[in-house]
């Protein structure tokens, strides 16, 4: 008896401390959970709304139908000469499915120089308008005073921007790949798939440079004509103007004559570099290599490094290991942009009127 | 139940040498309609702007419900709603999809969004509008509409910046009799900045006038005017016609203007035309009336004055010139 009675005893001591320290704690968790946390999905949100306004911009319908049908154009263009380019290579080069992006019967640029034209328009025209359209019509601070971080809204911005241009990008070249398995009737091998793959990725990754460039430009600039001049005239000067930069200075630094080997090596080196340096350099040396299996290098190449290699083609891993630190480059020249957005974006104050 | 919601202790906002608010020192009651007045630039606005984080204060702390607003926005924001100076919506979604986006931001489900914004811009009066596209709203539409955008998530704070800029005088009074319901129907606290004294006289239950960053003056109307004018309490304006064959209309005036003085209690006198403005420490009305009567010329008007807003900020104005 007395051996029930103490367990029932400790029973009860046992339920009165689960009753008033250990229940409160359980019940009062999800009250404090969600204290601490945003509106569930607010930062989802926004993306959709910003993705569907994307979509439905006449803006985005323009710039999209033009890509696609210079892409289609040039890939036709492709197609045209490629018996004979298959016929001349005669097996020795086996991927010949990846010239459909590289190859050009001479009436249009090929399909990966399209892209590396128009991709920058495109980033710049999804992002130059982000932040200061809102600004001027006084939506960004109505909708900062609902209960979101304000960095969702930069967040989002890039992060719907990056969808679009991510499902487009691999729409495009999906689309390319079955206009070229109808068109030849040999499908893709694997590793023909993955560097195509490969090669759609670091067109997103090229374009999302574009496009932090010009949202960090929609935050600096009130007007979004001039946010969107400004990132023309950088796109423009890179493009155009900084290599006849380029060439002014090695004209200016060229070493005599009677310079050494190493000097001219040097100064090799250092014109290279300063051409190397640009973000569309950076992607088209990426791409080349990636599209073209049997490039090697990309740097200065001399005789003792030709000296008994053999010239086959590259495998995958090969490829993008030299193409490994343009991808870093480009990579970090986008997030430096948005860090700039992002800083200028977090210390503004949000007012109106 | 008067627990203060919303507290400034010692709030300052610099913006370089330039001081935008001056070690704010307040707290608003719960229920309240509390009225900030000032002219453009006293710093209103971006007190409010403290108020929700949305930018940060040189010094102090701004606490509504009990949270600090700027080391924790999204709380505060959770429970305060805010309708701008000049309130935007995306022009190319209808008045219902804007509230819908809202409504989603604050984590309502959608099912219950569907609902609710109706409902809401029923109360608003724009349920015939709901489904026009924002764009084509007009100002005082969209301002309806920003009220619809606060009242979402059911504030228990609501703040509103001007909010009659740019509507017409019948929609003022339409607005602010709407926002004076729903504040008393939900019980919720309002604070409004305006520089317009008369509109917000009509619902404000306490005012602050705010000059220069600083709060210079709080309380009710009736208090405010008390502690302004404690040295001349009484104010009489007279309207007189004098008669051309008395004599030269300025020496009768003038000789009028010293009799009055002589009244006892009377402190000083305006003269505009024929139209006396006389402050006096006690109620004399009397015996100008006698004094004017006497003097020979017509006593057409004579009455006391009681005090508006508009006087005590004219009041505070020509004090602060004064001072500097």
């Amino acid at each position: 008896m007395e051996t029930v009675t103490d367990i029932s005893n400790r029973m009860k001591r046992l339920t009165t401390i689960f009753n008033k320290r250990i229940l409160p704690d359980i019940e009062r968790e999800p009250e404090r959970q969600k204290v601490s946390r945003v509106a569930p999905g607010a930062f989802m949100v926004m993306v959709k709304k910003e993705v569907s306004d994307h979509i439905r911009s006449w803006r985005f319908i323009i710039l999209f139908s033009i890509i696609i049908l210079t892409c289609l154009g040039s890939v036709l263009s492709a197609l045209q000469g490629f018996s004979d380019a298959i016929k001349a290579s005669q097996g020795d080069e086996s991927f010949f499915f990846l010239r459909l992006f590289t190859a050009t019967d001479g009436t249009l640029p090929s399909f990966f120089v399209f892209v590396s034209f128009l991709g920058p328009l495109l980033g710049i025209s999804m992002g130059f308008d982000a932040i200061n359209t809102e600004e001027n019509k006084n939506t960004l601070s109505r909708v900062m005073s609902h209960p979101i971080h304000r960095d969702s809204i930069i967040n989002a911005k890039f992060v719907s921007a990056l969808a679009v241009l991510s499902v487009m990008f691999f729409l495009l070249g999906f689309i390319v790949m079955g206009m070229g398995i109808i068109a030849i009737g040999i499908p893709p091998t694997p590793e023909e798939f993955l560097r195509v793959i490969c090669f759609i990725i670091l067109t997103i990754l090229y374009v999302s440079f574009w496009l932090n460039l010009s949202i960090f430009f929609s935050v600096k600039f009130r007007q979004p004509a001039t946010s969107a001049l400004s990132g023309i005239a950088v796109w423009l000067f890179l493009t155009v103007f900084y290599s006849i930069f380029v060439s002014v200075v090695a004209k200016a630094a060229a070493p005599s004559e009677m310079a050494s080997r190493q000097q001219v090596m040097k100064y090799q080196q250092l014109v290279f570099g300063m051409q190397k340096i640009l973000p569309s350099e950076m992607f088209s040396d990426a791409t080349t290599t990636l599209l073209v299996p049997t490039i090697r290098t990309l740097g200065p190449l001399t005789a003792e490094k030709m000296y008994g290699t053999l010239p086959s083609a590259l495998p995958l891993g090969q490829s993008l290991l030299i193409v490994w630190p343009q991808i870093t480059g480009l990579v970090a020249a986008s997030i430096l942009c948005f860090v700039l957005s992002y800083i200028s974006f977090m210390k503004r104050e949000i007012r109106s009127g | 139940m008067n627990s203060s919601v919303i507290e400034f202790a010692g709030l300052t906002k610099k913006y370089g040498s330039f001081t935008a608010v001056d070690h704010l020192n307040l707290s608003i009651d719960e229920g309240e309609i509390f009225g900030l007045l000032g002219p453009n630039g006293a710093g209103k606005s971006t007190t409010i702007l403290m108020m929700l984080g949305l930018t940060e204060p040189t010094y102090g702390t701004v606490k509504v419900c009990g949270i600090n607003s700027t080391t924790n926005p999204v709380e505060v924001k959770r429970k305060t709603g805010y309708l701008p100076e000049d309130v935007g919506f995306y022009d190319d979604y209808t008045g219902f999809e804007n509230l819908i986006y809202s409504a989603r931001l604050n984590g309502i489900p959608d099912k219950e969004a569907k609902e609710k914004v109706k409902y809401i811009l029923d109360r608003v009066g724009l349920s015939e509008e709901i489904n026009k596209k924002a764009g084509k709203y007009s100002r005082g539409m969209r301002q309806r509409l920003g009220l619809a955008d606060v009242l979402i998530k059911d504030p228990s704070v609501i703040i509103l910046d001007e909010p009659t800029l740019g509507i017409d005088p019948k929609g003022i009074s339409e607005f602010l009799e709407l926002i004076l319901k729903l504040s008393r129907e939900e019980k919720s606290t309002v604070l409004l900045s305006s520089h317009h004294l008369h509109q917000v006289q009509k619902i404000c239950d306490r005012v602050g006038i705010f000059v220069e960053g600083k709060l210079i003056a709080e309380g009710d109307i009736n208090t405010l005017s008390n502690k302004l004018f404690s040295s001349d309490p009484f104010h009489i304006e007279a309207a007189i016609r004098q008669d051309e064959k008395v004599g030269s209309p300025d020496i009768v005036r003038n000789e009028l203007v010293e009799k009055i003085k002589q009244v006892a209690g009377v402190h000083y006198i305006e003269t505009f035309n024929d139209t006396f403005r006389i402050s006096c420490a006690e109620d004399v009305s009397g015996e100008i009336a006698r004094v004017i009567v006497g003097s020979g010329v017509q006593l057409i008007h004579l009455s006391g004055k009681e005090y508006g807003l508009d006087d005590i900020y004219n009041r505070y104005f020509e004090q602060n010139g004064n001072s500097n």
